[in-house]
């Protein structure tokens, strides 16, 4: 997994509560088999005005002016800011795969979903929680001035704007662990076989049942 | 100190560390894989050369991409090249790995939410997780079960076991029965309506009363399945005797003496009577009527003789907005009757009605009458082979077919629209699936969630009834 350390970067609005995975990237996409060129398809149906199609080339279809990643002023941005409860829906990991591979490695808003916020932590997205307040004034600043940018600190827990202003965000002590140093939570796991195999032995004591396997008739 | 919630039980008896950062160690006693999900996971596996860590506690199904319609050319006859390409993947992937998958063909092939339960395959007590959100379906049965991401998939395959923090007690409580006519399907919707699609996240969610039961162990699917649009990964209901009937000969349930002494451990599986629970939530089953959602998410609902809301009335900036976006994607109007809604299409299936008991409930609806003619279509996809062929065996095909509605192989379908069944840009769909999101049944679709029953009655009138009028009579 990519590490996230600090990241600066272009802000992008995404003025809209309850963005749910179908949003992010259309069920038609998860036929892919890989984990990558979701990008292209990022809020598919918002950003275009036809029906997208997978393994077709975007570069020729109509685009929806208003959406916010098809104006200029965004264009390279690499931080998402949102409105509450994002990523509902679906677990399709395509989501954060579709954030990642599109250059989002941040998202800030005031809640998540569940699923996506702890998919985004397994692809080397950071998903900051910020109080409305604050996301509200971050939505102002960024609407306000073209090509406002904010750094996000992960190992201060902060994210700082343009002239200075900090906020912090809480993050768990494992996955930020985890993000700053682009560790496979797999492998740290495995560490723990021993762990896993005497609670087995243990458990199939008590539920024998539990361990009878599936089993082709 | 006050007593154990079911949550608490279930996360203690699956706790294999706790580690110092506040992360724990789960055990995963059974993982459920489809084609969608899963690709990614095996060939993160096959490049960090992983073995899985106990292969017999994973089952496999294709669903989402599978057509509904013919299928005597096989997978190759797929017309989709991508939706073919996915569900070949999976049959190798299960072949190459050693996991019992029932293929395409199988007669036992289904959704892995009603496959996982009827073949005994989620048991009480267990934890269940499969990489699909609708995976709380298999709370039912007492057991915690919640989607997972692809990593994790891998993760599971890899370990067995899961990095979690645990999450808050929920307790949802429906105070006395529900009347006529009104099912899980409409209980749920009217909790997600009052808590909203955001109510349970950081929750497991416990349902609980008489309201809940009474519920058939289908019922209690389709209740638990929905945990998730109200943001609880997990939804789950106490063990009781329906559960125990339920599981009872199915065949990777427990036999004999070891059915006996399973039966003897599920019975502590309920809350203590001293639980405490962070948040309680309660309504009275009697004031429930069918439910109808008019917008895009799901707690965009209301009662069959509600109205659409009136945008002008609602003094939160941020829900106003979402009210106007959702009534110009959905073509509506403020103060129209959800009865005046007129449909294009119905689709009876998914992972929340498609078990035998939901197609029962829609085809007493429809015998002896006729689908409106003004509906394109009206689909009835049965939740897996077996729930098909039980319902051929008791004749609901025909009452279904007589009446004008397409009798189809099992599969996910005009759910999420991976395969071919999808809605055309602004039809109205009475469906009775999980998720009215834009697009969600096809690019500009209009879902409108019910119940079986309901949806049923719609296809017959062509636009939303009171099914417990219409069955009473009442209804034009």
């Amino acid at each position: 997994m990519k590490a996230f350390t600090t990241l600066k970067g272009i802000v992008a609005p995404m003025d809209r509560a309850n963005v749910d995975t179908d949003m992010i990237i259309p069920k038609q996409f998860l036929k892919s088999i890989k984990r990558t060129g979701f990008g292209k398809n990022l809020f598919d149906e918002l950003r275009y005005l036809d029906e997208g199609q997978p393994d077709q080339d975007c570069a020729n279809r109509p685009l929806n002016e208003n959406f916010v990643l098809n104006q200029s002023r965004y264009q390279g941005s690499n931080i998402l800011l949102a409105r509450q409860n994002f990523g509902c829906g679906s677990s399709r990991e395509h989501a954060p795969w579709a954030l990642d591979d599109y250059g989002f490695r941040c998202v800030i808003a005031p809640s998540y979903a569940d699923i996506f916020f702890n998919n985004c932590f397994k692809n080397g997205i950071l998903p900051v929680i910020l109080s409305e307040s604050d996301v509200d004034l971050l939505f102002k600043e960024t609407f306000a001035t073209e090509g406002y940018q904010l750094e996000v600190r992960l190992a201060e827990q902060k994210v700082v704007t343009p002239d200075g202003k900090e906020f912090g965000f809480e993050v768990d002590a494992f996955r930020k662990h985890c993000l700053l140093n682009g560790l496979d939570d797999i492998g740290l796991t495995l560490e723990d076989a021993d762990a896993i195999k005497a609670y087995e032995v243990s458990r199939r004591q008590e539920a024998p049942w539990l361990f009878d396997a599936i089993q082709a008739s | 100190m006050s007593g154990k919630t079911l949550y608490d039980k279930l996360w203690d008896s699956h706790l294999v560390k706790q580690r110092d950062d506040g992360s724990a160690l789960i055990y995963i006693d059974r993982q459920l894989l489809h084609e969608v999900t899963s690709p990614q996971a095996f060939d993160g596996l096959r490049l960090a050369k992983r073995n899985p860590w106990r292969i017999d506690a994973n089952l496999a199904t294709p669903d989402h991409n599978v057509p509904t319609t013919d299928r005597s050319s096989g997978v190759d006859g797929i017309a989709d090249p991508v939706s073919r390409i996915q569900v070949k993947t999976l049959d190798e992937n299960c072949d190459e790995f050693g996991i019992v998958e029932f293929k395409m063909l199988d007669h036992r092939q289904g959704i892995v939410h009603v496959v996982g339960p009827e073949q005994g395959a989620t048991l009480p007590g267990m934890t269940v997780v499969c990489g699909d959100s609708h995976t709380s379906t298999h709370g039912a049965f007492g057991a915690l079960a919640h989607g997972i991401g692809t990593s994790e998939v891998e993760h599971v395959l890899a370990t067995q076991c899961l990095v979690q923090k645990k999450m808050k007690n929920m307790l949802i409580r429906v105070n006395g029965s529900v009347g006529p006519g009104v099912t899980a399907k409409d209980i749920v919707l009217a909790i997600i309506g009052k808590i909203g699609t955001a109510g349970g996240t950081g929750y497991a969610v416990e349902f609980a009363g008489q309201g809940i039961s009474d519920l058939s162990m289908e019922g209690r699917m389709t209740l638990c399945n929905m945990a998730i649009e109200a943001g609880a990964r997990a939804g789950m209901v106490a063990v009781d005797q329906t559960t125990i009937d339920y599981v009872k000969g199915r065949t990777y349930a427990p036999k004999g003496e070891l059915w006996e002494k399973a039966v003897a451990a599920w019975s502590d599986l309920h809350s203590d009577a001293d639980a405490k629970f962070d948040a309680i939530v309660e309504l009275n089953g009697a004031d429930i009527k069918p439910q109808v959602t008019w917008g895009t998410s799901p707690e965009m609902v209301t009662s069959v003789d509600g109205t659409v809301p009136n945008p002008a009335r609602e003094h939160d900036a941020v829900k106003k907005e979402a009210i106007e976006r959702a009534l110009v994607y959905m073509g509506l109007t403020p103060d129209m009757a959800i009865t005046d809604i007129k449909l294009d299409r119905v689709f009876i299936g998914s992972c929340t009605n498609s078990r035998i008991e939901d197609l029962r409930a829609a085809a007493e609806v429809v015998k002896g009458r006729k689908v409106a003619a003004t509906l394109k279509q009206a689909l009835v996809v049965p939740g897996s082979g077996l729930v098909k062929a039980q319902a051929e065996q008791e004749g609901l095909d025909k009452i279904f077919v007589e009446a004008g509605l397409e009798w189809r192989e099992p599969g996910c379908s005009m759910c999420l629209a991976m395969n071919a069944d999808k809605l055309g840009q602004g039809e109205h769909c009475a469906s009775t699936s999980n998720r009215n999101f834009e697009g969600r049944q096809g690019f500009g679709g209009r879902t409108h969630l019910v119940s079986p029953a309901m949806a049923a009655a719609a296809a017959i009138a062509g636009h939303f009834v009171d099914v417990r009028e219409f069955l009473s009579g009442d209804a034009n």
